[in-house]
């Protein structure tokens, strides 16, 4: 790549650069600041829309009362449940069990106050969920 | 040294932050060197490893083997300190940047909030160095910003004691404790690009090197009769930002190996690595063809089974191409 090809494109950096090495005029490899570049928005934008679409999925089953907020919360975080135990340091297959509204419902507060903790929120804002669907453009 | 830190801006958050902790303590080498030693450049593709739901497709070595490889070739010896309790690990970097000692650390990305939103991802192995601490919030050079960013204490401690991912980092921090007074480059060089040559051509395991770049040119081709078109789109989309987003730039870890040849070969005194770094960047620009043809592919502007061939050619020229170069460089340094 030469220096003057580096990709110099709006993207995904919120105005942070990206160093490339590419070759100059001389032939010699330099550091080159990039502002982005298309293709990484487009390839980053599938997996980004992936990610939300299967969070509007999760959104809808909470609604539906077949998953609880947590498990919401969980995905949101970009979580598997047994990434959630790990970090909120609960066995697996209570994680798992307290993806279930009913069993949810039931939690006491000091491990609400853990769940909150690990993904990083209150105890208020881990039993809910957005009203809105989420956005799946960004 | 919290007034004016010798920030670096690098292509790669360990070749990157290797160079800077190295560069703080008065052995300026540049990233390209430190890559290069390190013996960084490769390339794996897992089908059965799965990464974020997507098989592991890298283009270089395991996290931490950069760190690991250019301390033993070089003589240095690397100082690491990992944490069962958050609250020690936090205690200890405090205390080592209080008493000004820059410091390696390994990271997750999701928590921490100067990255781009869009690009935090759960992801555990980056590498950024902390060098100060103003109240709450510490003072970081992270290679892959362009200028020092400031972390706040609660997004640090998170990252730096997220689990459960593959690479979890239990709080690791590093620093240099012994550098030799005289360094001998071009030993270590030399050995660490014949290593990467074996590594590219000799593995005997269809996942890694040349081999690995054909295993996935033939799988890629079957992925849209596999898959169907919506997860084969996915999965290319996710081979492509492995290569662009985490590896920087456009086949970033191609150039960052180029500018390494072409460094070494004046320490080295072996004018004919400078040709093979050109044909080494132009197998980076086959692989920014292959991004480019991709992301096409991902934004719907070409469909249908004739472009998975297409992308799969492209990849069997960057194959021909890197084994070219690296049976070449093998010969220029017998």
């Amino acid at each position: 790549m030469r220096s003057k090809d580096v990709p110099q494109d709006e993207s995904i950096l919120e105005g942070h650069q990206r160093a490339c090495y590419a070759v100059d005029e001389d032939g010699h490899y330099t550091v080159v600041a990039s502002k982005g570049w298309d293709v990484e928005k487009v390839v980053n934008g599938v997996a980004v829309r992936d990610l939300r679409e299967e969070l509007e999925h999760t959104r809808q089953r909470v609604v539906a009362g077949l998953a609880s907020p947590l498990e919401f919360h969980m995905q949101r975080c970009q979580m598997t449940p047994s990434m959630l135990a790990a970090n909120a340091d609960i066995w697996g297959w209570r994680v798992r069990r307290h993806l279930k509204p009913a069993v949810f419902a039931t939690l006491g507060p000091s491990l609400l106050a853990r769940y909150a903790d690990t993904l990083r929120m209150t105890v208020d804002e881990l039993k809910q969920i957005p009203l809105r669907p989420v956005d799946r453009t960004s | 040294m919290t007034a004016a830190f010798p920030h670096r801006h690098a292509a790669h958050c360990e070749s990157g932050t290797v160079a800077t902790l190295l560069r703080t303590r008065g052995l300026d080498i540049s990233e390209p060197m430190v890559f290069g030693i390190g013996g960084g450049l490769f390339f794996i593709h897992l089908p059965f490893a799965k990464l974020g739901g997507f098989p592991l497709t890298a283009y270089r070595i395991m996290p931490r083997a950069i760190i690991k490889n250019l301390t033993k070739r070089l003589g240095i010896k690397m100082h690491y300190e990992r944490f069962r309790d958050p609250e020690a690990g936090t205690r200890r970097l405090d205390e080592l940047l209080a008493n000004n000692t820059s410091v390696g650390l390994q990271s997750n990305i999701f928590w921490l909030s100067y990255f781009p939103a869009d690009m935090r991802f759960q992801y555990n192995g980056h590498n950024m160095v902390a060098y100060g601490k103003q109240a709450d919030v510490y003072l970081i050079s992270d290679p892959v910003t362009d200028v020092t960013v400031t972390c706040p204490a609660d997004d640090l401690r998170r990252a730096r004691f997220a689990r459960g991912g593959p690479f979890a980092p239990k709080g690791l921090l590093y620093y240099p404790q012994d550098i030799p007074s005289r360094i001998e480059l071009a030993p270590a060089a030399l050995l660490a690009t014949r290593k990467v040559c074996k590594e590219m051509l000799d593995t005997p395991i269809p996942f890694f090197g040349v081999r690995g770049i054909r295993y996935l040119a033939k799988r890629l081709e079957r992925w849209p009769e596999k898959l169907g078109d919506k997860v084969a789109r996915a999965n290319v989309a996710h081979v492509i930002r492995m290569q662009e987003e985490i590896g920087t730039g456009g086949a970033g870890f191609r150039f960052l190996y180029a500018a390494f040849l072409q460094e070494a070969a004046s320490l080295l005194e072996r004018p004919a690595l400078t040709g093979i770094s050109q044909r080494l960047t132009e197998v980076g620009d086959r692989w920014r063809e292959f991004a480019v043809l991709g992301a096409q592919l991902c934004k719907n502007k070409e469909s249908g089974t004739l472009v998975y061939q297409r992308l799969a050619n492209l990849l069997r020229q960057c194959a021909d191409g890197e084994q070219k170069v690296f049976t070449d460089l093998r010969n220029a340094l017998r």
